[in-house]
């Protein structure tokens, strides 16, 4: 397993790179799912292993999909490891770390994208520069979408198009992609031509 | 205290009219003569098609660098409305207030000094009073204090000015929309926007990213300087003069696209013109965007047989991908039949003005 590929496309969408230790006062290491395997790269790489892993936080959830490695990431013997249920559980416990962490401080976000998007959020909201955060997507490529409708956000999304979790409307899920909202855009496909919905086919694994 | 409008004063001039429901907006015979066409020739692709936004002829859409027309009292009508069915379509992050000032600044000054009759601005250090007569407002205000006017100073100026508005940040190289009234739109939504920057915001739109077109136009951009305004057009295509073509009501609106016949095509379909300017701002170093949209119908257009010719021509001869993402491939057929009459062959004049 190594890094999901991204088929090129629209400037909004993010872009994803191998993780890298860099040097840092605090190591912060958010990760779902199959992102556990991008934090193990990342350390095998890294020639200051023990004095990294000495200042660092992780905070893991299980993917979306259902992977759970997280006795593996445990396993690796960090200052401090937390795993938590779901994403929305995890954040809370982000949010106050990130309340006195400091500058120096290093992000390593691995795993889906709405994983990455949601803490990248929350990191950017306190200030920190985008320079500090690294971001490796792995694993599932379900999508989390904003309806641009109701607002409502859908987590998880797999098909194209899809029924918003929400209001009901079919979405078309386009590329366009809203860092504030950590998500993708939903708009409605068959309002020109209403219950003309084309099939939904899985597009996001 | 807030921002009621007592429209009344000069009905003569403005026009009381709708942008929904029964749609009885229209342009006078003079106001289409002095609609911003915006095709200088006969075919259409983009370009970083910006000049110095300078006033210009008088008796057109640039003579005053804000165009104050007959629409502007229905259109804050409108825009009032629009908020109070959705206020996420004004939004503005917390770093935004000052770049707000400098704009209600802008225009306080530029519009009682190009339209006295209407707007007044006395100053007297930081009190000033402003008068909107078209609107019934007298609002006297402390300038930079926000606890004094009824909306923080951006949506309060947006709500007296015709024309979209966005507050563009500069940091780290790029702009970023930090801030933007937004209810005259060709359907994109400031809420997912607010906070991009000017290549994320642009990611959908297809062909000029790969012909440099952004990246030429941000360079010069971030040179805008203070007091050196400069504009650009952008167009799309409308079907009833429905200035709110948002994405959030598109499942309202969309289905509108699919009445058109060639009966009711001259009436009902309406080319949208933005006009388009850009201000670096004095205190805050933001770039205010001012998007103002011009609304005209196929019957109004080809009332200038210049523009009925050159218009024809455009819309057959565009790029399917330009067709597509302004959103009326499906129309776009129909409306070059129904355009086709008013077009002899004759050779156009170069520019946008209607032959005299
Ligand atoms: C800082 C000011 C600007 C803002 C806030 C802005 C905003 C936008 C937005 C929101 C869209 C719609 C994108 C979508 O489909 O979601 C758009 C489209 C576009 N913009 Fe800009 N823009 C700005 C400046 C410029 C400049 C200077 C150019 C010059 C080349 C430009 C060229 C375009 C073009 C070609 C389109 C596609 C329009 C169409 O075909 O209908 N923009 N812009």
């Amino acid at each position: 397993m190594t890094l999901t590929p991204v088929a090129p496309t629209i400037r909004s969408r993010p872009v994803y790179a191998a993780l890298e230790p860099w040097p840092g006062r605090l190591h912060l290491i958010i990760a779902d799912g199959e992102g556990a395997d991008a934090v193990i790269g990342m350390l095998v790489k890294a020639n200051n292993r023990s004095e990294i892993l000495s200042a660092t936080h992780v905070m893991y959830t299980p993917g979306p999909n259902g992977t759970d490695l997280s006795s593996k990431l445990e396993a690796l013997g960090a200052a401090q490891f937390f795993r938590a249920p779901t994403i929305p559980a995890l954040l809370p416990r982000l949010q106050r770390v990130l309340s006195d962490a400091h500058m120096g401080t290093q992000f390593y976000l691995a795993g889906t994208e709405g994983l990455i998007g949601q803490a990248e959020r929350e990191i950017m909201a306190t200030g920190f520069p985008f320079a500090a955060i690294q971001k490796e997507h792995r694993g599932s490529t379900v999508r989390r979408v904003q309806c641009v409708h109701c607002k409502g956000i859908t987590e998880n999304v797999s098909t194209n198009p899809f029924k918003c979790s929400h209001c009901g409307l079919n979405l078309f899920v386009r590329d366009h992609y809203s860092r504030r909202q950590a998500a993708f855009q939903g708009v409605n496909i068959d309002a020109e031509d209403p219950g003309e919905v084309p099939e939904s086919v899985v597009r996001f694994k | 205290m807030s921002l009621d409008f007592k429209p009344g004063a000069f009905n003569d001039f403005f026009r009381d009219e709708t942008f929904r429901e029964d749609f009885t907006y229209r342009n006078s015979p003079q106001n289409i003569r002095r609609f911003p066409f915006p095709f200088d020739r006969d075919d259409y692709m983009y370009s970083v098609n910006m000049e110095p936004h300078v006033p210009g002829r008088k008796g057109t859409a640039f003579e005053h660098i804000l165009d104050v027309d007959e629409h502007y009292v229905s259109e804050m009508i409108d825009r009032a409305k629009v908020l109070a069915d959705d206020p996420l379509r004004c939004q503005s992050l917390p770093h935004m207030t000052l770049a707000g000032w400098d704009l209600l600044e802008l225009i306080m000054e530029a519009k009682a000094r190009d339209y006295p009759e209407w707007f007044s601005l006395e100053r007297n250090g930081n009190r000033w009073r402003w008068v909107n007569r078209p609107l019934g407002i007298d609002h006297s205000f402390t300038f930079l204090d926000e606890s004094t006017l009824p909306y923080g100073p951006f949506e309060y100026i947006t709500r007296q000015t015709q024309g979209d508005f966005s507050l563009q940040d500069e940091r780290d190289g790029t702009l970023w929309m930090d801030a933007g009234m937004v209810t005259s739109q060709a359907d994109w939504s400031l809420d997912f926007d607010v906070g991009m920057n000017f290549h994320e915001w642009h990611a959908p739109v297809p062909l000029a990213h790969e012909k440099g077109v952004f990246d030429r136009a941000l360079k010069f951009l971030l040179k805008l300087q203070h007091g050196a305004p400069v504009r650009r057009f952008n167009w799309t295509m409308t079907v009833n003069p429905l200035l709110d073509t948002a994405p959030e009501t598109y499942p309202k609106w969309g289905p509108t696209k699919t009445s058109l016949t060639q009966e009711n095509l001259g009436r009902k379909q309406h080319l949208r013109v933005e006009l388009q300017s850009l201000y670096r701002l004095p205190r805050s170093n933001a770039i205010a965007f001012d998007i103002r949209c011009y609304l005209a119908s196929f019957d109004e257009i080809v009332t200038v047989p210049k523009w009925g010719r050159r218009l024809h021509r455009v819309i057959r001869d565009l790029p399917e991908e330009l067709a597509t993402y302004k959103g009326f491939i499906r129309n776009r057929d129909a409306m070059v039949s129904w355009l086709a009459k008013y077009d002899d062959g004759a050779p156009t004049s170069p520019g946008w003005w209607p032959d005299e």
